[in-house]
């Protein structure tokens, strides 16, 4: 057993270090999963990716063949140093869901005539799946898409879709069989241009006062059959694939572990009372016991990538992983604001907020956690299904 | 809303507490509080030494009509004293005898039924068991097997119960069995009192993790019971579970024993050193017993919450909420338990009659016992599925 | 990065865990617990045969001269199958300080009967103020020239009844730092002056109080240098905690295997109970806790093994695997139901271990304040 990182690993993860701190402007800082936002950031973000993409770094967990390194470690250590120092760019439904889907899936017209936009970082995709009626049961969908002539005709709702309004294609899901079953058996996987008229986008704001989520409406939306990836009524095999690409999970890890550590360097420093914090032995206690359940997060991403990087297909370990990243997250920011007492509860812009532990917004981003891409429930249904082999209930 | 006791209740509080007070000083060496203090040898006849003495004073079955030996007392006053007899960890109080079947004759029995059972009960001379349980029915108490066929007069019972509390001790068994073989779940069942000294009656002890013996199995063969021993209707039992469930559960002893824990602890924490220093100068050992004290407090109100409830007469009302007082009561005792334990450290772990011992080895042998207390009369899981849809009214899943 | 055992290590699991399972079934293991020994020799022999207690002395002395992550192989197999026995005293507490400082006449003297299996040692490090700290060690040896003279309690010294040896942890000199004036003796445990009574405690593993009544040591039997010993003992406490941690693994695993069977084969209203979602997160859960105790303990045996600085990763592990083995036992008690409690059942073995293992070489507490220090707070 080894649990270090290689030389190339260890240098590239400092190349990395050296690239954000030359590019990234001191005081920009992402929220969960890289999101910014105002529009101005939102600008700066796109540069960085098509950076990354210049770099190779991008899409360098892609196979070979489709100009990607087949490097999972290497993504991996990318991902966490770009979430832990909170620097935008990173494209996760392009580069890490839809692309492994076309190419497993896609013809070779489709991998030829989206991959390189998605490599180069030049187009933007979003996620069209969840619905108002379809959260942890997605089967259940009922977005409509009706042949017609070449084309399929859309008509359904959409809701929870990241960057909607900055999205220039969509991979969506459709129900092409309202009768099939099981339900799944009904599904297939479309490619929407966003220009396509009959789309209308609706902003969601959550109560962290994220902008990045939307509700978008197919109102009689017209895509072509060559769109379609895979076989029709059978859109939810390509749909498994996307989702179980990068599966570490690390981001969120990343993002957690930050806090942590500036909820370390915070308690050891005087605060407005004169007292420091990491004397209370209590404090210490919470502390370290974030900090442990960090290093075990970390593990269990390094290992579901490692899997991956072997050619394995991590299933419940990827699970797991998710499952404890996310009530991390959560512990992170609750065990934060119980230490800063009403200090914690500052909004940023006060002058009495510390500039570094922003832990109430923390504590409403880390809400959606065990709730977005499959709730904590559903991680346990699957830990108990697919890991222990015990029978659907 | 008011939640002082009145001048009268507060006397009366201390006459129990006076009572018990001098009382437990008889307690024989070795005894411990539990299962174990009333079944064990050295438990036992203490026990039975204390319900004569509560029989006594008229004491054993206050809320029962005087003709049976009670004195008509409000529930309120039966929660005062379960209180105090659960600080004292005192024994006496069949939880089976007079905590079950007792009230349950009392609500559906005849009055051939109550001239014969009730008079013995309050007397302390007639000790009861519960035949409910079997190997494969557990939770799902409704799919048990035991068989009662009628023969004359009579009905001839054959099976097998397990998790038979004190089945040992009992003089008295209130047991249920299929009366019809065609019904498969609650409705073919039927609610029997049987003498354990009718023939055919066998007890076999399970040994529990701590090696204590409360836990019986009693097997049934070709035993004799005559139709007047039927509590309710033939094949009528289930609904008389459920009247026999609400008696025993607003659980006030339980959590005036972890309080009586609690208590224990504190004192053991300002006594001791560990590790150079005070247990008590520990800040997370005070954490943890603060909030030991808050789950108490919290828990205290909610079985009086429970007692309210059923004075109140809101059945459904009371029967979720005495749910939720079981899971609360049970795991807050674990908790007092492991904290205990696990405060004391190495100390925790040495077993009673060493002199290393602490507090008598009590909580080591509690650590050991509270996950039965949890399981007994229904798991967690089961408990709190009653809650959500009694209490919440979320559909039953089938 | 490789997160896998080797092969060897995979064949000595399925060689570990045959042999448990043929030598020491449960009926055995509570045969063991209940008797005067706590121990069986014919077992111990048979282990001896493997070289299991050679497995890190070096070749030289009769070992195996193998390396800690194939110890925490042996150790998951003893936790999860559950072998009372003086195994990890003399292995993890006993011999390291003699491999790591001893001369070389105690080498050869002791080490070849440890491997061989005739010799067994223990740690008498605790005494009644119960901690694994330098400050906690107060049993005094007085200087007499050639010798010290011991006098004092050692209490929790775990098969000190069945030991031949003790590496006895002295204080020779107070006042200043309490790391400083340690000093390790090895002592015969049939010396004159030497009472040994075990008591009984809920992992039934022989702890015993030792009192030492003018116990004369001879200066030739210093582990070590004369006031420089605790490094060796933290150390040694490094290793011991890793086998601990190993074995709670194994009887997590143990625990989560036996739990997952009886969820799938018990039925109530008509359906396995492992279809109830209930059931089915608690069994997730424990999973999570089983595999997360895996990966961390791994991580830290590895460094350990490397020669890495591995406090805090040994203190990580070993409060994460306090906290998950109490809780993947108290839940698979729950799965089990009623019969989860009773004697005969095999879930008490390990729910008692787990309460035992928790304050051995430090609780949560302790491990968590460990961890709190090494980040600089």
């Amino acid at each position: 057993m080894d649990f270090s990182f290689s030389p190339d690993e260890e240098q590239f993860r400092q190349e990395v270090r050296d690239f954000i701190a030359r590019e990234v402007p001191p005081g920009l800082e992402t929220g969960v999963g890289g999101f910014v936002e105002s529009e101005d950031e939102w600008q700066f973000a796109r540069g960085m990716t098509k950076k990354l993409a210049a770099k190779g770094w991008l899409s360098m967990a892609w196979p070979k063949e489709y100009g990607g390194q087949d490097a999972h470690m290497k993504s991996v250590i990318l991902s966490e140093e770009m979430n832990y120092l909170g620097a935008p760019g990173l494209d996760f439904g392009g580069v890490g869901m839809l692309a492994p889907a076309l190419m497993a899936h896609g013809t070779e017209e489709q991998k030829k005539r989206f991959l390189p936009g998605i490599a180069s970082g030049d187009v933007l995709w979003c996620q069209g799946w969840s619905e108002p009626g379809a959260g942890s049961d997605l089967p259940s969908l009922t977005t409509r898409a009706v042949e017609d002539c070449d084309d399929f005709v859309i008509n359904g709702q959409k809701v929870w879709t990241s960057h909607a309004q900055h999205a220039n294609w969509c991979f969506l899901l459709v129900k092409t069989d309202p009768d099939a079953e099981p339900k799944h058996r009904g599904i297939s996987f479309l490619l929407v241009d966003f220009k396509t008229p009959g789309i209308t986008i609706s902003p969601l704001i959550t109560m962290a006062d994220e902008r990045a989520f939307s509700e978008v409406f197919y109102d009689n939306v017209r895509v072509p059959k060559e769109n379609l990836v895979g076989e029709k009524n059978r859109g939810w095999r390509v749909a498994m694939i996307a989702a179980g690409f990068e599966r570490s999970g690390i981001y969120r890890i990343a993002l957690a572990r930050r806090n942590v550590d500036r909820l370390i360097q915070y308690a050891k420093e005087p605060q407005p009372d004169g007292i420091v914090p990491a004397r209370d032995p209590l404090v210490r206690q919470n502390l370290a016991d974030l900090y442990i359940e960090g290093e075990i997060s970390r593990i269990l991403a390094y290992r579901v990538a490692w899997q991956q990087a072997q050619g394995l297909q991590p299933e419940w370990e990827a699970s797991m992983a998710r499952l404890f990243g996310c009530e991390f997250q959560q512990h992170v920011a609750h065990t934060g604001m119980e230490i800063m007492g009403l200090y914690g509860l500052l909004r940023e812009n006060s002058k009495w907020a510390n500039t570094e532990c922003k832990m109430a917004r923390q504590s409403l981003l880390a809400v959606g956690a065990t709730i977005a891409a499959g709730t904590s429930e559903v991680q346990r249904n699957a830990i108990a299904m697919r890991g222990l082999g015990l029978p659907r209930g | 809303m008011d939640f002082r006791l009145t001048p009268e209740q507060e006397a009366l509080k201390k006459e129990f507490e006076e009572f018990f007070e001098e009382e437990m000083k008889n307690e024989p060496p070795g005894w411990v509080w539990g299962l174990e203090g009333l079944f064990s040898d050295v438990g036992w006849p203490f026990n039975v030494y204390m319900a004569k003495r509560l029989a006594e004073k008229g004491w054993l079955v206050r809320p029962w009509p005087e003709e049976y030996g009670g004195c008509n007392a409000p529930m309120i006053e039966q929660l005062i004293f379960g209180d105090v007899l659960g600080y004292y960890c005192a024994p006496g109080v069949d939880p089976l005898g007079v905590g079950m079947i007792g009230p349950t004759i009392l609500a559906v029995g005849t009055e051939e039924q109550k001239k014969e059972h009730l008079p013995p009960i309050a007397r302390a001379e007639r000790f009861w068991c519960q035949g409910w349980s079997e190997p494969d029915a557990g939770s799902d108490l409704a799919s048990l097997t035991t068989k009662a066929v009628k023969d004359g007069d009579d009905w001839i019972l054959n099976g097998q119960k397990c998790w038979n509390t004190g089945a040992h001790r009992a003089d008295w068994c209130f047991a249920l069995a299929r009366t019809n073989p065609e019904e498969r779940r609650s409705k073919g069942l039927t609610y029997f009192i049987l003498d354990m000294k009718s023939p055919g009656v066998s007890i076999v002890p399970i040994e529990s993790m701590d090696g204590s013996k409360h836990f019986n199995e009693i097997y049934f063969d070709d035993v004799r019971v005559p139709s007047r021993n039927i509590i309710g209707e033939v094949n009528g039992g289930w609904a008389i579970t459920q009247t026999t469930m609400n008696y025993e559960r607003s659980s006030v002893g339980i959590m005036s024993g972890a309080c009586r824990g609690l208590n224990e602890l504190v004192q053991y924490c300002k006594e001791s050193r560990l590790r150079g220093k005070p247990l008590s100068q520990n800040p997370h050992v005070r954490h943890r017993l603060a909030q030991l004290a808050i789950d108490i407090e919290v828990g205290r109100t909610l079985s009086y919450h429970v007692g309210w409830l059923q004075e109140k007469g809101d059945i459904m009302a009371a029967a979720a909420a005495a749910c939720g007082a079981k899971v609360y009561s049970t795991e807050l005792w674990q908790r007092v338990a492991f904290t205990g334990i696990e405060i004391m450290g190495l100390y925790g772990t040495v077993a009673k009659g060493s002199k290393w011992a602490v507090l008598k080895g009590q909580f080591e042998d509690l650590a050991q016992s509270t996950p039965g207390y949890k399981l007994g009369g229904g798991t967690s899981e089961i408990m709190r599925s009653i809650v959500a849809w009694v209490g919440l009214g979320l559909p039953r899943i089938k | 990065m490789d997160l896998d055992f080797t092969e060897e290590q995979d064949m000595l699991r399925n060689s570990a865990r045959d042999f448990l399972s043929t030598e020491c079934d449960k009926a055995m293991v509570r045969q063991i617990e209940e008797s005067e020994e706590g121990y069986s020799p014919e077992i111990w022999r048979k282990m001896a045969e493997l070289g299991w207690q050679g497995l890190l002395i070096p070749e030289e002395y009769d070992g195996m001269g193998m390396g800690l992550m194939d110890l925490v192989v042996i150790f998951e197999e003893i936790g999860r199958n559950i072998l009372p026995s003086p195994f990890l005293v003399t292995v993890a507490l006993g011999t390291p300080p003699i491999v790591e400082a001893g001369s070389e006449e105690q080498k050869k003297e002791i080490l070849p009967r440890v491997s061989s299996g005739e010799a067994i040692l223990t740690l008498a490090l605790t005494e009644p103020s119960v901690g694994y700290t330098a400050d906690c060690v107060e049993l005094e040896a007085e200087d007499r020239g050639d010798s010290f003279v011991l006098n004092g309690t050692k209490l929790f010294v775990e098969f000190a009844s069945a030991s031949d040896y003790m590496v006895v942890v002295a204080r020779t000199k107070s006042g200043g730092d309490p790391e400083d004036g340690i000093t390790l003796l090895l002592v015969d445990s049939k010396s004159p002056g030497i009472k040994i009574e075990p008591f009984a405690t809920t992992g039934m593993d022989k702890q015993c109080e030792v009192v030492f009544d003018n116990v004369s040591v001879p200066k030739a039997n210093i582990i070590g240098e004369l006031d420089k010993g605790w490094p060796i003992v933290a150390k040694t406490l490094e290793k011991a905690t890793v086998a601990k941690c190993a074995e709670m693994v194994g009887g997590m695993q143990a625990v989560l295997d036996m739990s997952v069977a009886y969820a799938k084969e018990r039925v109530q209203y008509g359906r396995p109970i492992g279809s109830f979602q209930a059931i089915q997160h608690m069994l997730a859960d424990m999973y999570l806790r089983v595999e997360t105790s895996k990966n961390i303990l791994y991580q830290a045996a590895w460094m350990v093994s490397e020669g890495l600085p591995a406090a805090e990763k040994v203190a990580i592990a070993k409060g994460w695997c306090n906290e998950a083995y109490k809780k993947v036992t108290e839940d698979g008690v729950e799965v089990h139901g009623a019969i989860g409690t009773a004697r005969d059942h095999d879930m008490g073995l390990y729910y008692r271990r787990s309460k035992a293992a928790d304050p051995t070489f430090g609780d949560t507490e302790s491990q968590r304040e460990l961890v709190a220090q090494q980040l600089g707070l």
